[in-house]
């Protein structure tokens, strides 16, 4: 048992560092740009596809890894400057239905490119094995690497908003936007460029998780929703916040997935726990969102200023 | 412009002292109205009888629209889960129905009932959060109430349910194609009608000042989260009503009604029609369910003209179908 | 703007009756979008192979096949129904992949006293209680084949197994048919949200921590993929046997090959159906698709062609009257044509009687990775939910 739960805590870890690459680029577009994007998830497929594709190309997983990221930012910039920037002075609805719009064009190029069945990518061979970290406690290496390089990337992202001029203007932004653009800074290219920020770290959890469920159409549109509990919870334009809240619901999903059902059978039958378990799975993020907006409208850590 | 602002624009166009507003927009409301009901029973006379179930498709969904416009459009709440109303409807008829209770009067005032039941328990809750935190809240409700009904292994789970046979309303028989349009048809007329008279109420004017400027409601000494309320139990239930409609047009039901994606098209087509407008709503449900139905004719991409149009009507047209039509149909 | 979208539309519908009068229609509900597509794009690919076997022309007569696309959700799939049935010179509709689809549609079938063909699902509802003298089937009833795998795992002394299914009909059916035959140790048995869930690292992580002897799984098109992938990066080929019902075939096989998964070569499976079984029909199929596609045909496709055949041999019984429904339905019980998988028949519900193999993914002679069989499990076997039948 306790094995298992070590591996399920594992499991959990990874699933939320992927969940905080797609929630950290959505957080900050939210945040700064005050843009709701649903179409997040788009970029995260179109990363995976561009990185199959790549990877066939050039024989290497890795190469296709480090030659994608650029693509989906560029396209990610292009998206902004297109679409997205003329849509900031709209409501939170047009926002809404404009992004849905691109899922739906992005969801048919794909098909229309990559045909109907998705692609699987295969890994090189020191990728594809398990690590034994404990005794007992086997796990496979690359989801060790989406831990690892999601851990990493979180640290550059700190790094990158603590430290430097643009994660200055990002803070900034996000507390006061008005202020920011008052005191003569660039916000159009500020904005593209957070924008492709984003798009890049989306692509990048796409082409984490494509070696593993294989690249198909319309793989964001299920996470992106998970995505943006993330981020309800962690309070918009929150960094911490959405790290935090990411860690927390991979975590809580997964457990959830693998022990609620038995956790349920100690107070009820067996049968109706079978029901119950999966189904009470599946509601319990939303509950984790709900219960936290009912008590805390502004999510577990709004940036500060507001 | 910021989003206050751009919510009270939406409000500007409704200033609409009569039911069908001025000239020319009134004159092709009433027409299209006129179409809807006399196009479908047309073809259904020369012995096409697939377009009397598609305009039934069209007057439930706009029956739904009608419904979220009433919160949307004029009390300035985006709900995004408003599909979980719709499936609470149809479950009501579906679930009954299952166990050999087939009366439509018990039917249709539990599909109200309950929904008015799940939109008082999540609005308690939901209105006390404000801009896309409610947007999310909602969200996360219909998503919950999706997974409830999916975990209904008794009513079909993932499978849905198959309604073996329609709602028995006694004297109508709604089994027969054209006398359900027609009572679908009567019931979306008594709809609108009904928002038309809540909008231009007092009620309706506390409602619309509440969305416009709340602080200065509040000062005034309304209780605002009250009237928001009410509006969303009013809105919820009436969308309910379309749920019953919906699994006896089907003859199916399916949690995959409340998924996410159901909440928005809802939404779309009340923007497509002009949020705000009280026949904006039905035009929407009508140009949606035609597009998709002759897009997808033509070629099985048919999301991407689809969705091009989508971003388009957002970018560009303003105020939907309906502010099209009074501006005269010009951008 | 809508005016003349209603009329226009209105139009063209009139116009669309009129002008194939000539043409004998028969309709074909499948999935030609979403990534499921790559399902009914092999069925449609085998429909369009049987019609050139045909000359195309059913019974005799010049025959069109309508296509509809079912969208991969149940409420679009019984709304193109709909749209089919009402259709006066369609009498037979066929095709079907997944069993909700085929649920919502089967009352407007039946109810306008049409006929439905299920290529591809079957649901235990319509195999028992529900079952109907206007429904056929060319494929199998969902318990069978994991019955006919629990069979052969009791037959190779497997002690103990870990379940994997999708949480809907089908996923549940499977589930139950393992069950139903296996008399080992059922360790454990996940259902997984459907068809969301890609990730089943929590899953395979319980099965592994059981201690089965082997896994059972259920994961129809691209989750097969997927589960195959993650069997291999968990590291349990070797430790835990593969056994897998309708999850591994002729369309997911070589996009496993590209991406180098060699954890599903060697494992077995059971079908009513493969490539390699030595009959005429069967020969001619799988070579001219092979010819035509590059890839071998799934057995999606092998139904499909089925289907076809089988429609064809009861049109030609009523000499095209496609008006005579009573005609129709003697005709198809007969099942008078030559199946790719040898001898048919119908059952009392009209699901076929016929034989299981035990299959293994093995390379081909060219290097192709694709199955063969092993042996028969079951002869002529007849589905359980038979007996619930009252025709």
């Amino acid at each position: 048992m306790s094995t298992l739960f070590l591996i399920q805590l594992l499991n959990g870890l990874q699933l939320g560092v992927l969940l905080f690459l797609l929630a950290a680029g959505l957080t900050l577009v939210f945040g700064i740009m005050d843009f709701v994007n649903l179409a997040h998830g788009s970029l995260y497929m179109l990363g995976a596809f561009i990185c199959a594709s790549l990877t066939f190309l050039t024989g290497s997983f890795v190469l296709g890894v480090l030659l994608a990221i650029p693509i989906v930012a560029v396209i990610g910039y292009f998206f902004e400057v297109l679409i997205v920037r003329h849509l900031y002075e709209s409501s939170h609805l047009d926002h809404v239905l404009a992004s849905f719009g691109i899922i739906l064009i992005a969801d048919t190029l794909v098909q229309l490119s990559w045909g109907p069945e998705g692609i699987a990518i295969p890994l090189p061979d020191y990728l594809s094995g398990q690590v034994e970290i404990l005794p007992d406690i086997i796990f496979p290496t690359f989801r060790l690497v989406i831990i690892s390089s999601g851990l990493l990337i979180a640290a550059g992202l700190y790094w990158l908003i603590t430290y430097t001029r643009l994660g200055m203007l990002i803070r900034a932004g996000a507390s006061n936007r008005t202020m920011v653009s008052a005191l003569g800074v660039d916000i159009s290219s500020l904005f593209a460029g957070v924008f492709a920020l984003g798009a890049a770290l989306a692509g990048i959890a796409g082409m984490l998780i494509a070696p593993i469920t294989e690249a198909t159409i319309g793989m964001g549109n299920d996470i992106i929703i998970t995505a943006f509990v993330v981020i309800i919870v962690g309070g918009i334009g929150s960094m911490k916040g959405a790290f935090i809240a990411a860690i927390l619901i991979g975590i809580i999903d997964t457990l959830g997935r693998s022990f609620l059902k038995d956790i349920l059978e100690m107070f009820i039958e067996s049968a109706s726990a079978d029901t119950a378990g999966p189904a009470l799975s599946s509601m319990l993020i939303y509950i984790i969102m709900a219960v936290v907006l009912a008590l805390r409208p502004q999510g577990l850590f709004p940036p500060k200023v507001r | 412009m910021n989003k206050q602002e751009s919510i009270i624009k939406l409000d500007e166009h409704l200033e609409t002292p009569t039911l069908f507003g001025f000239g020319r927009g009134r004159l092709i409301t009433i027409v299209v109205m006129v179409l809807l009901l006399i196009l479908p029973i047309a073809a259904w006379y020369m012995g096409n009888k697939f377009y009397l179930d598609f305009s039934a498709r069209i007057v439930c969904l706009a029956i739904a629209a009608v419904s979220l416009n009433l919160i949307l459009g004029f009390g300035g709440m985006v709900s995004f889960g408003h599909a979980a109303f719709v499936g609470i409807g149809a479950y009501a008829v579906g679930i009954p129905s299952y166990h050999g209770y087939e009366s439509a009067w018990l039917h249709f005032p539990l599909a109200i009932g309950a929904a008015a039941m799940f939109a008082l328990i999540t609005g308690a809750i939901g209105l006390r959060t404000k801009g896309v935190y409610f947007i999310m809240i909602t969200m996360a409700f219909a998503q919950m109430a999706y997974y409830f009904f999916l975990s209904l292994e008794e009513y079909g789970g993932d499978d849905g349910m198959t309604l073996w046979s329609r709602s028995d309303f006694g004297f109508l028989n709604i089994s027969d194609g054209l006398t359900f349009f027609l009572l679908c048809y009567a019931l979306l007329v008594l709809c609108v009608y009904l928002v038309f008279r809540i909008v231009h109420s007092r009620f309706g004017m506390v409602l619309r000042g509440c969305n416009s400027n709340e602080i200065r409601m509040k000062a005034l000494g309304y209780n605002t989260y009250a009237y928001r309320l009410t509006a969303y139990v009013i809105s919820g239930a009436m969308c309910g009503l379309a749920g019953a409609l919906i699994a006896n047009l089907q003859d199916y039901i399916t949690a995959d009604t409340m998924t996410w994606t159901r909440s928005g098209e809802l939404m779309f087509m009340v923007i497509l029609g002009g949020a705000g407008s009280v026949f904006g709503p039905v035009f929407g449900a009508g140009v949606f369910l035609l597009l998709e139905e002759i897009l997808s004719a033509y070629t099985i991409y048919w999301h991407l003209p689809f969705g091009l149009l989508l971003i388009l009507s957002v970018l560009f047209i303003k105020g939907g179908v309906n502010g099209l039509i009074r501006r005269g149909w010009r951008l | 703007m809508k005016k003349q979208f209603i009329i226009g539309a209105l139009a063209s519908a009139l116009m669309s009756t009129a002008a194939f009068a000539e043409n004998l229609k028969v309709g074909f509900i499948t999935t030609l979008t979403t990534p499921a597509a790559v399902i009914g794009n092999d069925q449609k690919n085998a429909v369009d192979i049987a019609m050139e076997h045909l000359g195309g022309k059913l019974g005799g007569k010049p025959a069109e096949i309508v296509f509809e696309d079912d969208g991969f959700k149940p409420e679009i799939g019984k709304q193109k129904t709909d749209k089919l049935v009402q259709d006066d010179e369609i009498s037979i509709i066929a095709g079907y992949i997944w069993s909700n689809v085929l649920m919502a549609s089967a009352k407007p079938i039946f109810d306008a006293n049409k006929i439905m063909i299920s290529a591809n699902a079957g649901p235990s509802a319509i195999a028992g209680k529900r079952c109907n003298a206007n429904f056929f089937s060319t494929s199998w009833q969902n318990d069978q084949t994991p019955m006919a795998m629990g069979e052969y795992l009791n037959q190779n002394g497997v002690k103990s197994i870990y379940v994997m299914a999708p949480n809907y009909a089908a996923g549940k059916d499977m589930a139950a048919g393992v069950a139903r035959t296996f008399k080992g140790e059922i360790k454990g048995q996940d259902l997984t949200t459907w068809p969301g869930q890609l990730d089943f690292s929590a899953e395979l992580a319980k099965a592994k921590a059981s201690g089965a002897e082997a896994i059972f799984v259920f994961y129809p098109g691209k989750a097969g993929g997927a589960f195959i992938k993650q069997y291999q990066q968990a590291g349990l080929k070797g430790t835990m046997d593969l056994y897998t019902v309708f999850s591994v075939d002729g369309i997911s096989l070589p996009k496993m090959q590209a991406g180098n998964l060699d954890g599903v070569l060697g494992s077995r499976l059971t079908q009513q159906w493969d490539p390699t079984l030595d009959n005429e029909a069967n020969k001619k199929f799988v070579a001219d698709f092979k010819a035509k596609h590059g890839s071998y045909p799934s057995f999606y496709a092998a139904q499909a062609y089925d289907s076809i055949k089988l429609i064809d041999s009861a049109v030609a019984a009523v000499d095209g009257d496609m008006k005579n429904i009573e005609g129709l339905k003697a005709a198809l019980k007969e099942a008078k044509f030559d199946s790719v998988r040898g001898n048919f028949k119908f059952g009392n519900n009209n699901m076929p009687v016929q034989n299981f193999y035990l299959r293994e993914v093995v390379e081909d002679a060219d290097g192709k990775w694709a199955t063969k069989v092993i042996s028969t499990v079951y002869t002529d076997h007849i589905d359980p939910h038979a007996a619930d039948c009252k025709l």
